[in-house]
């Protein structure tokens, strides 16, 4: 298959390797951002092949897993809404918030269905004028101007029952959170991939400059991976961090300026509540005035129960690349996908998912 | 007008002998079917194996078959994975008021190729109809029963340590094929569902030696999950690799485009085998002799480490766990 067999050939794959054990003679704590890098990691067994000088965390980004517990137990509340129909990606479903998942309130009777994209959405509303559509709105800048489209479209169409719960998210300031906090030293970042589609490499120019780590963008495929681990070592062991580009055939520096413009036509950087990090400022995404109409939470203002969390989770900790899911107490006991007591054992992207799934020995 | 299933047709009333007198007798017809007694009567010596299950795969009709070939290769499977040859079956529809009875009788046409190409007799059934919305236009139940011939034992808890693992031909096909066409995905090669009925290759195999210790066709849940079931009745581990692995390009398109793993995905027309190592290059070339079984591959071998655990040997050479399916966010696709 093109485009994805030429991404996984084992020789390069063992070149690329050879190649990191050669260029890497000092210690290296790098983290991947990216969720779904750390499915692709544990899924090839990249952890594995690399040398035990090259160290990998898994870091924030997973949307599913930093939704705050707050924001889960609101789209609870707005799905038993009399006359609601919530509309969300499957990940969510499973997602415990404070007292209840959205699978709960649907067994519950709640209608809440699960679409591949805002367009599903968009179109649940045209099918249903007398209900009212609200779109659970999560993601980082990948997912954010498709929402930003919808929104648009749903206006242009005058279709007044959509609105979005809106939960979107930003990486570089939450990067920038993570190297404040200093928890951890870090000497290089495997940056977003599909993130990076779209804002483009740039964002990230403070990273190297402010904090003098290595940063490189990636892609999803064992090659993608083991190419961007070999470009940081190599900076690092070189002493000259930057921001490199190892996913070449997805992401320019500029990033993608059609997409850019309708996220920042319909949104404005706000603060945002991450589980694990708490509020950050200016690292989430909210509708502008003109728009408001479309907003969830200001067309449903609703009360909510005071906030609990798990017992024993370390989610939180796991988010901030301080401890690894094995760290956990509940890790493959108490918390197992079937029943998840944090949403990084829920979401297919999540680091507790992934370390089970695939075996946390083996990491 | 097309006509249409009504309530009435499940009511006993005369419509409902009229329905199965005009629709589903005659296709079907044989003579412990056309007594229409309560029950079938008849002689059988042997050990046997019975098996039932329920068919609710939406859409009905998909491309490379529809749920009356499913609900047939199915129950048929399921006893020759037993090393049974499959004798009877009977045949339930659960029908949704309003629909058309051409599509009916199109899976009625279904059914009666089906068996007849894994040559059993359907000898007994029944028909209810239930109001719009009580079902998604028809679901199937079918149970069968087999004879399984002496000295025979096949049981996902007869791995052992030493044997072969055999996979008859490419994963994801069935699950693939009623997904896209939900979906409304379109490649360019389409993918057609696997359904199939395996009791002559499995008879083929028997043949060729009787040291077949465990055999299952991995439907729902996909080959993971019944490596995984091996590996927990049998007690031992299982090690397979990755690129032994027979996956057609589409599956593995669709499955990157739907963020799904072809070992986790269903199959209806592909089974695996746990041999004894001494016969298996006899058992494969058997397979290979039938048109269900030309891709058949070695794909692993069963393990003293690790035991109740599936291990997987990527393609860069590192190892993983291979671990059951967790929940279900899938849809329905038998």
């Amino acid at each position: 298959m093109r485009f994805i067999d030429e991404y996984r050939d084992a020789e390069l794959g063992k070149k690329l390797v050879a190649r990191i054990q050669q260029l890497s003679t000092r210690p290296a704590r790098l983290m991947e951002f990216c969720g779904g890098h750390t499915v692709a990691i544990m899924r090839n067994g990249i952890r594995q092949l690399l040398p035990p000088t090259v160290e990998m965390l898994s870091g924030p980004g997973c949307p599913v897993c930093v939704t705050a517990n707050v924001d889960i137990d609101r789209a609870i509340a707005l799905a038993r809404l009399p006359n609601v129909i919530i509309t969300t990606f499957g990940d969510m479903m499973k997602v415990p918030g404070s007292y209840s998942s959205l699978q709960q309130a649907r067994a519950e009777q709640a209608d809440i269905r699960i679409v591949y994209s805002t367009q599903d959405a968009l179109q649940i509303a045209r099918d249903n004028p007398s209900r009212s559509i609200i779109f659970i709105g999560i993601g980082f800048e990948t997912t954010a101007p498709t929402i930003a489209a919808s929104i648009l479209q749903a206006a242009e169409e005058r279709i007044d029952n959509f609105c979005v719960l809106c939960l979107l998210k930003l990486c570089p300031p939450v990067m920038k959170s993570l190297l404040d906090l200093g928890e951890i030293k870090l000497d290089g970042i495997v940056c977003p991939g599909h993130v990076s589609v779209i804002i483009g490499s740039y964002p990230y120019e403070f990273i190297p400059r402010d904090y003098g780590v290595a940063c490189v963008v990636s892609g999803f495929e064992p090659l993608d991976i083991l190419l961007s681990v070999a470009m940081l070592i190599e900076q690092i062991e070189n002493g000259k961090p930057r921001v490199e580009i190892a996913y070449r055939r997805g992401v320019k520096p500029e990033g993608n300026r059609k997409a850019l413009e309708l996220m920042s036509e319909v949104f404005q950087v706000g603060g945002a509540d991450w589980r694990g990090l708490g509020a950050v400022p200016a690292s989430g995404l909210r509708l502008r005035k003109e728009y408001q109409r479309f907003d969830a939470e200001q067309a449903f203002p609703i009360t909510l129960e005071p906030v609990r969390e798990a017992k024993g989770c370390i989610c939180g900790d796991i988010l901030r690349g301080v401890k690894i899911p094995a760290d956990c107490k509940l890790f493959g006991k108490a918390c197992v996908p079937e029943h998840p007591v944090g949403p990084c054992m829920v979401s297919s992207e999540g680091a507790c998912a992934a370390y089970y799934q695939y075996g946390a020995d083996y990491g | 007008m097309d006509e249409t299933i009504l309530l009435a047709h499940g009511s006993g009333s005369k419509l409902s002998h009229d329905l199965i007198e005009k629709s589903l007798l005659p296709p079907l017809d044989n003579p412990l079917l056309a007594k229409l007694d309560d029950s079938a009567v008849f002689d059988v010596s042997g050990r046997l194996a019975f098996t039932t299950d329920s068919y609710v795969v939406s859409p009905i009709f998909f491309l490379g078959g529809d749920i009356g070939r499913l609900a047939v290769c199915g129950t048929i499977n399921d006893l020759a994975m037993s090393g049974a040859t499959p004798l009877y079956l009977s045949l339930s529809l659960i029908i949704e008021e309003g629909l058309s009875l051409n599509e009916l009788k199109k899976v009625i046409g279904s059914i009666k190729a089906a068996a007849e190409e894994a040559e059993v007799k359907i000898i007994t059934g029944d028909t209810k109809v239930v109001n719009r919305g009580n079902a998604d236009k028809l679901f199937i139940n079918t149970s069968g029963i087999g004879i399984v011939p002496q000295g025979i034992d096949i049981s996902g808890a007869n791995a052992q340590v030493g044997d072969k693992i055999i996979l008859s031909g490419t994963i994801g096909d069935h699950g693939i094929a009623v997904m896209s066409q939900r979906e409304g995905l379109k490649f360019s090669v389409p993918i057609q569902s696997d359904c199939a009925p395996l009791n002559e290759l499995v008879s083929q195999m028997l043949e060729a030696s009787s040291q077949i210790h465990c055999l299952r066709d991995p439907t729902r849940g996909g080959l993971a999950t019944t490596l995984n079931e091996f590996a927990k009745q049998s007690g031992v581990g299982i090690r397979i690799e990755e690129e032994k692995i027979p996956v057609h390009d589409g599956v593995r398109a669709a499955c990157e485009l739907l963020g799904f793993d072809p070992l986790y995905v269903a199959n209806e027309g592909k089974l695996v085998a746990v041999v004894d190592s001494q016969d298996t290059d006899r058992i494969l070339a058997s397979m290979k002799r039938n048109p269900h079984g030309v891709d058949a591959s070695i794909i692993g071998e069963v393990t003293e480490e690790r035991r109740g655990r599936v291990i997987i040997k990527t393609r860069l050479g590192a190892s993983r766990i291979v671990d059951m399916l967790s929940g279900e966010l899938l849809p329905r696709i038998c």
